[in-house]
């Protein structure tokens, strides 16, 4: 799967996918195209299913695909366990990154590493090793060698637990990352080391989807395409313009759109 | 939710301690009686005094009707369908481990507790016990270099007959419950800890107990007394075969604690729990308490209950000297059939006495687990001080977790807090973990094992090391 690097080498290819929970479909023909070096911001109103798709993309148990397939560098994910993807380089960046009491911090970033460098056929990394990694990846989100020693995310301030997010981003190095409202809850510095965490981490291998609902993400990274999802589906694609256009007249347009349809 | 069904699936593990150690043994016949009781004090050539001990007991015992408090719900014991006492055949006087069954020595090196003198483990003396008798104290000479006592309770109550006259049942009286006047009235090994004044303990001791016969009944009895200054750190580990007919065990454990003296004691019990249907496994009624009798003496239990078909069990602690410190931190893992009622008692006598209560029940299957604690503070327990905390786990949607705290004081100059919290692994912790690369089964045992840390780090360095990957163990299997 981790092929020679090709240009515009097609890493994520969603096509007309369907999906559902508890008999409620929530996809409806969802097409999408993310190659190497790409970022794509994905834009909707609140319930129009951008969070689904990427859960469904992670592999969340709690959807099911009735039809279209998710395909990563070539072949077909549906049949994998959340933790076979995350290992094979698709990383979720939770829009309310869970706590975890107990557990530390640092030990769970370690194990995560070394599940995914045993994919990648890298040597494991003991404690000590791991520790000098980790050093070097917190300056990429300015986060303090002392979160590490606490229980995953528990009483993180909501930046803090972005950061996180974003530092384990780093530490996976991913294929794909679909980053789900890392935006929402920041106050502008934040958003700042957010936003220049992820530039620093992405690179002409990696392709990256934004969810967001907010121009002020985009104002920090500029996407490649920007794809406006309503009801299930992607309605619009564009380019950065189409993002300002948004910020402009809104979304309610993509009522009237649905309603036509 | 097709994760919650996994998690339902994940704990159960084939137990890898359910062997049966094909051997001789000398049994009585079946049932109890007072002949039975002076049957056993005869066997083991007792003085008079520890006979009169056993009667006296066994009379109580009659007296006194089997407790029905607990959550637990089984099958009325038979008490005359169980064998009091049964002892692998070997010769009278063993004089070196060189004279013991090979047989017997295979079993404890499966289960690994190495006894001989090249396999033994280096840092902890180690007394084990097959059925009702013990087979071998390791260590003995180099601690009586020390002035420590470390045997069988039999050999104690034969040569140190003046501790065993004050000490044995002073902090449990045979009248104290159905099974300690049981326990005290059969009790046919065990071991015996005597620390003298100011010296610490070399290594850690530790005792192994196997229950190898499926008809006859465990009833050992510890009994550990730390002079003014001492200091110990005692171990217990105990496994049984797999048997589809449930066996009894009723132990009793003392512990006496002088003018700051400090004993910890440790358990890691993993007696066989019956299978996935609730058929078989080990009923075990237990009673455990300490006695800081010594100003600013301290006691300490830890415990990680993971086996038994039933556990009832207290570790408690009575504070009498001023300023002593009472503990308890359990880990309490029950899964399919098993149920666990376990708590503790902290009876604060003295003035300026504190106690730390810290439990962790974990319930899988259609398991039921409850934590049952009483904190008392007596009207002279100036000062006085408890915190507990117990919280609860469950794992799946067809387990209990109950907590039933009891609390009484009579002294207004004193602090009693209490915390309880339940929790559930949730699907999206579990998702969490997953789609960071985590296996199923490593999410569940590193949430298991991050939601009992606080009572892992008070057990002994290797013996935490052991806990978790019991738990672990329990925990593992068939994630399909």
């Amino acid at each position: 799967m981790e092929s020679k690097k090709e240009i515009n080498q097609t890493l994520l290819d969603i096509s007309d996918l369907f999906a559902s929970t508890e008999n409620l479909t929530i996809l409806k023909g969802v097409n999408i195209k993310i190659n190497s070096g790409e970022i794509h911001a994905i834009m909707g109103r609140n319930g129009c299913g951008k969070s689904t798709l990427s859960k469904i993309i992670a592999g969340h148990p709690s959807y099911e695909i009735t039809s279209g397939q998710i395909k990563l560098c070539g072949n077909d994910i549906d049949s994998l366990e959340p933790e076979e993807r995350a290992q094979a380089g698709i990383f979720l960046g939770f829009q309310y990154p869970i706590e975890i009491p107990g557990v530390s911090n640092l030990e769970f970033l370690r194990v995560a590493t070394n599940a995914r460098r045993k994919f990648l056929k890298k040597e494991e990394l003991d404690t000590f090793e791991f520790e000098d990694l980790v050093k070097e990846k917190l300056d990429i989100v300015k986060m303090d060698s002392a979160f590490l020693s606490r229980s995953i995310n528990q009483g993180f301030s909501g930046g803090e637990k972005k950061r996180n997010e974003i530092l384990q981003m780093a530490l996976l190095e991913p294929k794909i990352a679909i980053l789900d409202e890392t935006d929402s809850g920041l106050d502008i510095d934040a958003l700042r080391i957010v936003a220049s965490g992820i530039k620093k981490i992405a690179n002409e291998n990696t392709g990256i989807i934004l969810i967001t609902h907010y121009q002020r993400l985009l104002d920090e990274i500029k996407p490649d395409f920007v794809h406006v999802m309503a009801d299930g589906k992607i309605i619009k694609t564009g380019d950065s313009n189409l993002a300002l256009e948004l910020e402009k007249n809104g979304y309610e347009w993509t009522d009237e759109f649905i309603k036509k349809n | 939710m097709v994760n919650e069904n996994l998690v339902d699936n994940i704990v159960s593990e084939p137990y890898k301690y359910g062997f049966v150690t094909e051997i001789e043994s000398e049994k009585i016949s079946k049932g109890i009686d007072e002949d039975i009781v002076r049957l056993i004090s005869s066997k083991k050539n007792e003085p008079e005094y520890l006979l009169n001990f056993r009667l006296n007991a066994f009379k109580k015992w009659k007296e006194l009707q089997e407790p029905d408090w607990a959550d637990l719900g089984y099958e009325k014991i038979d008490y005359q369908d169980i064998i009091y006492y049964s002892a692998p055949k070997q010769k009278d006087k063993i004089k070196s481990l060189d004279e013991v069954d090979p047989k017997l020595l295979e079993t404890f090196d499966k289960l690994g507790i190495p006894l001989t003198e090249q396999k033994r483990l280096t840092n902890v003396a180690v007394d084990a016990v097959f059925d009702s008798v013990s087979i071998a104290t390791t260590f003995k000479e180099q601690l009586a270099e020390h002035g420590v006592i470390f045997c069988s309770i039999s050999e104690a109550i034969k040569d140190h007959s003046d501790l065993i006259e004050k000490y044995l049942g002073s902090v449990i009286p045979a009248s104290d419950n159905y099974f300690a006047a049981l326990n005290s009235a059969v009790f046919s090994d065990g071991s015996f800890v005597y620390i003298p004044k100011n010296v610490t303990c070399p290594m850690d001791l530790s005792s192994y107990f196997r229950i190898n016969s499926g008809d006859s009944g465990q009833f050992e009895r510890t009994l550990i007394i730390a002079e003014e200054g001492s200091s110990v750190s005692y171990l217990e580990g105990c496994t049984a075969p797999m048997f589809d007919t449930n066996t009894l065990h009723a132990a009793v454990v003392e512990l006496i604690a002088l003018d700051d003296a400090s004993i910890k004691y440790s358990t890691v019990q993993n007696w066989y729990a019956g299978n996935e249907q609730g058929v078989g496994g080990i009923f075990n009624f237990v009673t455990k308490r300490g006695k800081c009798i010594g100003k600013r003496s301290k006691i300490s239990w830890s415990q990680v209950e993971t086996g038994s078909a039933i556990t009832w069990k207290y570790p408690s602690c009575i504070l009498i000297g001023e300023e002593s410190i009472g503990e308890f931190y359990s880990v309490a893992l029950t899964n399919n059939l098993q149920q666990a009622d376990t708590g503790t008692k902290m009876i604060h006598i003295g003035p300026k006495t504190k106690s730390t209560i810290v439990s962790k029940g974990i319930s899988a299957g259609r398991s039921s687990n409850s934590y049952r604690g009483l904190v008392k503070i007596g009207s002279k327990a100036k000062g006085a001080r408890n915190y507990s905390q117990c919280d609860s786990m469950l794992i799946g949607d067809k387990a209990a977790a109950n907590t039933f705290p009891y609390i009484q004081s009579q002294q207004p100059n004193s602090e009693v807090e209490h915390e309880a919290s339940t929790c559930r692994i949730s699907e999206d912790q579990l998702f969490y973990l997953q789609s960071r690369g985590i296996e199923f089964e490593e999410a569940v045992s590193m949430m298991v094992s991050g939601f009992c840390r606080d009572v892992f780090n008070q057990l002994p360095m290797e013996f935490a090391a052991e806990a978790d990957k019991l738990l672990s163990l329990k925990l593992e299997g068939s994630v399909g």
